[in-house]
């Protein structure tokens, strides 16, 4: 195993990604994920990669498409405000089916918002992020170990899917540091390109031309990519949810939160065992696809469920959902950039116990 | 033991680089760690802070709710962290620039001159280093000579004739503690 070294979790997705054969790096500064491109911008040239740093983040994306279109792997990263101009080109990647890494480290919103961490693009990732029928892979760390570790998940889900995929962090999960165990560099990035035989390589006049596009000016051709495009969803929530469950065995509450809250609210839920009350977590760590079925079968157990979460509710839905309103979902939240503390998430447990 | 250490104060004194030598410290002793910058508007001339938890327990959540160890370097720090310090904690107060005196009688105070200190050391930028020094002599959350350790590793190459300066500030801190 290599050794265990103390970055920034925005730092550690960079040099996951470089260790993962990324050599690609399109991106426009912006607080709370700047370390990203700040890293990039120092080590790509180091090892042959390409920094670029766009005119907007509409470039950077579009960038990313025709890198990926080449079969490389390639990445852009931003946060909130920076991600809705990225739709576009999120729309246009999928309906390529061409993956790609976009990390998003989520701030206060909308608008320009904040700067403070938030989790208030979940609908806004989860459902689609562009126009059209579409879906990307969402992935949620919360630890900085994490954050490497699904920034090799993602291209590689990515690619198994034909997808782009995103790791949804937030703002202090780019900011803090603890100890991290990087991937081990065993990628060649040169070999990457001849595994993806749609990749517009070159012919060498060997083969019939690939061609990357979005467009289909045929309404039954159109419809036939959409439906392919669905049933790799299908596949892709039948073999990928990926959740991590905390004290659920004789849990009487749930409770469901990703990222930075997840950590507070097992903080809370140790205070809580304390005190006697029965109380564990499920902690989603693909959004998109979301593990209903984890979810579904604590239904069957538990009194009720609280979503803890950095938005307005928009986890609490698909809780809801997941369950089929079996049982009560309530929430403890903030937002703007406000965080809840442990105190706040251990009184709205000892109210859901009662 | 679980060390929740908050570092707070002025931009620029240097606070995020005192907390990131006491991670170090802790990574170097293979303990459990986390490392929170306050980051914004707020770091340019205003108050700024970290978060530091050095634990033998894997660190929950990185943000400290009631730090047990409170390190301020400005009276507004004093004034914002004072109340939420554990009961039993240690707050240690930089007396020359702060000079109000801890309202709490249910914590230890080490009131240490760490500006003035570091004036007559011609290194006034070292006060934190000083404080550093004493925290680890003080409560020993890591070893002295990992603090040692851990400065040398953190000490970029563009700024290691710092390196000795940073060294005898963190001693003074410690000989300050230990008499």
């Amino acid at each position: 195993m290599s050794e265990k070294v103390l970055m920034k979790g925005n730092e550690a997705i960079a040099e996951a990604a470089i260790r993962c054969g990324c050599r690609h790096y399109f991106g426009y500064p912006i607080t709370p994920q700047t370390e990203i491109a700040a890293y990039m911008s120092k080590r790509m040239p180091k090892i042959d990669g390409t920094f670029l740093q766009a005119e907007s983040e509409i470039a950077a994306i579009n960038m990313v498409y025709g890198c990926a279109a080449t079969g490389r792997r390639a990445m852009t990263s931003s946060s909130s405000p920076g991600i809705s101009l990225k739709a576009e080109g999120m729309s246009y990647l999928a309906g390529a089916d061409l993956p790609a890494l976009i990390v998003n480290v989520q701030r206060g919103g909308p608008g320009l918002g904040g700067i403070q961490p938030s989790q208030s693009d979940y609908f806004f990732m989860t459902r689609g992020p562009g126009h059209g029928d579409f879906h990307i892979i969402v992935l949620a760390p919360a630890t900085v170990q994490e954050m490497a570790d699904m920034t090799r998940l993602a291209f590689e889900l990515g690619e198994k899917y034909r997808m782009p995929a995103m790791l949804l962090a937030d703002g202090t999960m780019g900011q803090m540091m603890e100890p991290v165990v990087l991937p081990e560099d065993t990628v060649d990035p040169a070999t990457i390109p001849a595994t993806k035989p749609w990749a517009t390589t070159g012919t060498e006049m060997k083969r019939a031309h690939n061609i990357v596009n979005s467009l289909y000016l045929k309404p039954d051709e159109l419809e036939k990519t959409n439906y392919e495009r669905f049933a790799r969803y299908a596949k892709l929530e039948a073999e990928e949810c990926r959740w991590e469950e905390y004290l659920m065995d004789d849990a009487e509450v749930c409770v469901v939160s990703v990222g930075i809250t997840a950590r507070v609210a097992k903080n809370a839920i140790v205070a809580a065992r304390k005190e006697g009350i029965k109380v564990g977590m499920i902690r989603p760590i693909t959004l998109f696809p979301f593990p209903k079925a984890a979810l579904a079968k604590a239904a069957a157990k538990v009194k009720g469920f609280l979503t803890v979460e950095l938005n307005m509710g928009q986890m609490n839905e698909d809780v809801k959902l997941a369950i089929n309103c079996a049982k009560p979902v309530n929430m403890c939240n903030r937002v703007g950039g406000m965080i809840p503390s442990a105190d706040e998430v251990l009184a709205a447990i000892r109210k859901e116990a009662k | 033991m679980t060390y929740e250490t908050i570092m707070a104060g002025f931009g620029g004194q240097g606070l995020l680089f005192s907390g990131k030598v006491l991670a170090h410290a802790a990574l170097i002793e293979n303990k459990e760690l986390s490392w929170l910058p306050s980051y914004g508007p707020e770091m340019r001339g205003g108050t700024c802070n970290c978060s530091v938890i050095v634990s033998d327990d894997p660190v929950g959540s990185p943000i400290i709710a009631h730090p047990n160890v409170l390190m301020v370097m400005n009276e507004p720090s004093l004034d914002k962290f004072e109340d939420t310090v554990a009961p039993g904690g240690t707050i240690f107060v930089d007396s020359s620039l702060i000079e109000r005196k801890v309202r709490r009688t249910d914590v230890t105070v080490v009131y240490i001159p760490a500006t003035q200190m570091a004036k007559d050391m011609e290194a006034v930028s070292l006060a934190n280093m000083i404080i550093l020094g004493a925290i680890v002599q003080k409560l020993g959350c890591v070893k002295p000579e990992t603090l040692t350790a851990a400065i040398k590793e953190t000490i970029s190459a563009r700024k290691a004739a710092l390196l000795d300066l940073n060294l005898k500030a963190v001693a003074l801190g410690e000989n300050f503690i230990a008499g």
